[in-house]
């Protein structure tokens, strides 16, 4: 149950959304709405209400177990075997929820893309960048393998990675860790999609190169008007990028508004918390020093 | 003063020929007695081969490691010389370096084996980590994942040790408990009369618990001073970049600039 829905820039519009007017954008966006998951009787999500409208970034935070990576998996298409789903995800004029494999298949990957924590994990290492920026895109758009890549130029271009030319014939392992983030972005962006979801697509990079996807996400939003879900724990990721925030705990939204409300004045105790916790407000607690 | 390390112009190689890399190339680090010093850089500068280093798990290509007077020498199949012993690690994850099939009690009273006498016993040292009396008798899987991290280490300071190297010990945590457990490894460290060396790629946290910061890259040393100074006057091009991009929780939706 989404218990503080107190936030004024909250459409506090509930079920019937059937048509994606209000303040979420003309299209592309999502409306999630009492979205709820059961798996082994047990229930992982409940109730969580959430807007990602085109052309913004929508920030998802909570601690681990909180259902904010299940929750993106399952605007995905992508939850866990034998989960139950219940609840709305709007997109455009479909509802995801109870759509078929092959229809979610269609649309993942072309419309719904994704980005995840470890690009090396995300890529075959065996086979070469242009293969794995092309097979998708030829799939999904039905082009030809020289259209494939020259749109698979055009994206790696996009992203900046260095001399596309010659990206396209390397193989994973020839490259850095926020090179591969990027090209993982890059393969993302392939077929044009609406929206975005960034599972912790910074963590497990350093901070000069987390500064520079952050700024790459940023610029996809707003030149293709993408949907962007970001996924991270950390705080400071989600104030350099989101546009709003939505805190979850064990499954339920807590908190939902604009980024500085959120991160500056925080209504819900648990939101408090998270950003009480972080270096900047924590004493130095000296032992003998 | 028990807990120094002194690291002089250290040189570590690996592999051979044309494929040899030099993970340390000229490294020198002080630890002093008490102290608590912050180990900063990007992956794969020599952060964590430094830590391997004083604990005598790489062998040196040249160059000197000594701690508390006694030189480290590389382990191997016989007894570690009793003062290096006295010199603990904990590491980035808490359940690969617990034993998942012993209760956190006997394995607390087997770091309290090394140094009978020295060390607390297992119900203090459980209340030094802020955990319950009761979690002597559970496993580690019972745990959550800061909480394991403080068995960790409880195990550590189990040995009574003058030395704590913290090799990413809060990298796999949540961000809400980062802080928490970094500031009570400095607490319990110094607490006991050891010297930390913390190593991190975070260095918003390492500000919170450094007297002292190291700053590492490509396998060099290239800056170091009192934790405040180096914030606020960092002198070297590359601390004024790494410095600058760590974003802020300042919800004003600022990407750093690098």
């Amino acid at each position: 149950m989404s218990t503080h829905e107190d936030s004024p820039a909250t459409t506090t519009g509930t079920g019937g959304a059937s048509s994606t007017g209000g303040a979420t954008g003309a299209g592309g966006g999502l409306v999630v709405r009492g979205l709820a998951l059961e798996l082994g009787g047990r229930r992982l999500l409940d109730g969580v209400d959430l807007d990602v409208p085109a052309g913004r970034v929508t920030g998802l935070a909570g601690e681990s177990g909180s259902g904010k990576t299940l929750t993106g998996m399952a605007v995905l298409g992508l939850p866990p075997r034998g989960a139950r789903l219940s609840g709305s995800i709007r997109y455009g004029g479909r509802e995801l929820v109870g759509l078929g494999t092959r229809a979610h298949n269609a649309l993942r990957g072309k419309e719904l893309a994704m980005v995840f924590q470890d690009p090396t994990a995300s890529l075959h290492p065996m086979l070469s960048i242009g293969g794995q920026l092309t097979d998708h895109v030829r799939h999904h758009l039905r082009l030809s393998r020289r259209q494939a890549r020259e749109r698979a130029l055009e994206v790696l271009e996009q992203v900046r990675v260095p001399s596309p030319e010659q990206a396209l014939r390397r193989y994973p392992h020839e490259f850095s860790g926020g090179q591969l983030q990027r090209i993982a972005i890059a393969i993302a962006i392939a077929c044009r999609p609406r929206v975005l979801v960034a599972d912790e697509p910074t963590t497990a990079l350093d901070v000069t190169v987390q500064a520079g996807i952050m700024r790459l996400l940023r610029q996809l939003c707003d030149e293709l008007d993408l949907a962007v879900l970001l996924v991270t724990h950390d705080l400071a990721v989600m104030s350099s990028l989101a546009d709003t925030i939505t805190v979850m705990r064990t499954g339920a939204v807590v908190e939902h508004g604009p980024r500085h409300d959120v991160i500056r004045t925080p209504r819900h105790p648990y939101t408090r918390s998270l950003v009480e916790a972080l270096p900047d407000h924590t004493r130095r607690l000296d032992g003998a020093g | 003063m028990p807990g120094e390390l002194l690291l002089e112009d250290v040189v570590v190689e690996h592999g051979r020929g044309a494929r040899r890399v030099r993970a340390l190339d000229g490294v020198s680090v002080h630890v002093a007695a008490g102290e608590v010093v912050g180990l900063v850089g990007p992956s794969g500068c020599g952060k964590s081969t430094l830590a391997k280093v004083a604990t005598g798990l790489v062998p040196l290509t040249s160059g000197r490691a000594v701690f508390d007077g006694v030189p480290v020498e590389r382990n191997g199949l016989r007894r570690r010389p009793r003062p290096l012993v006295r010199l603990q690690m904990v590491f980035q994850n808490p359940y690969a370096s617990l034993n998942p099939r012993r209760r956190v009690g006997s394995q607390l009273e087997d770091g309290r084996a090394v140094h009978p006498g020295t060390a607390p016993g297992v119900a203090e040292l459980l209340e030094q980590v802020g955990l319950p009396a009761d979690a002597a008798r559970r496993f580690p899987h019972e745990f959550s994942g800061g909480q394991r991290q403080r068995v960790a280490i409880a195990r550590a300071m189990a040995t009574g040790p003058d030395l704590l190297i913290g090799d990413e010990p809060i990298a796999s945590l949540d961000a809400s408990l980062q802080a928490q457990v970094a500031t009570l490894l400095r607490r319990v460290a110094l607490a006991s009369g050891a010297s930390l060396l913390f190593i991190s790629h975070d260095l918003s946290v390492v500000r919170l618990v450094a007297d002292r910061v190291v700053v590492m890259d490509s396998g060099r040393v290239v800056e170091e001073g009192p934790t405040e100074q180096l914030w606020r006057q960092p002198r070297s091009p590359f601390t004024q970049r790494l410095l600058a991009a760590v974003p802020v929780a300042d919800g004003l939706g600022r990407i750093p600039q690098v």
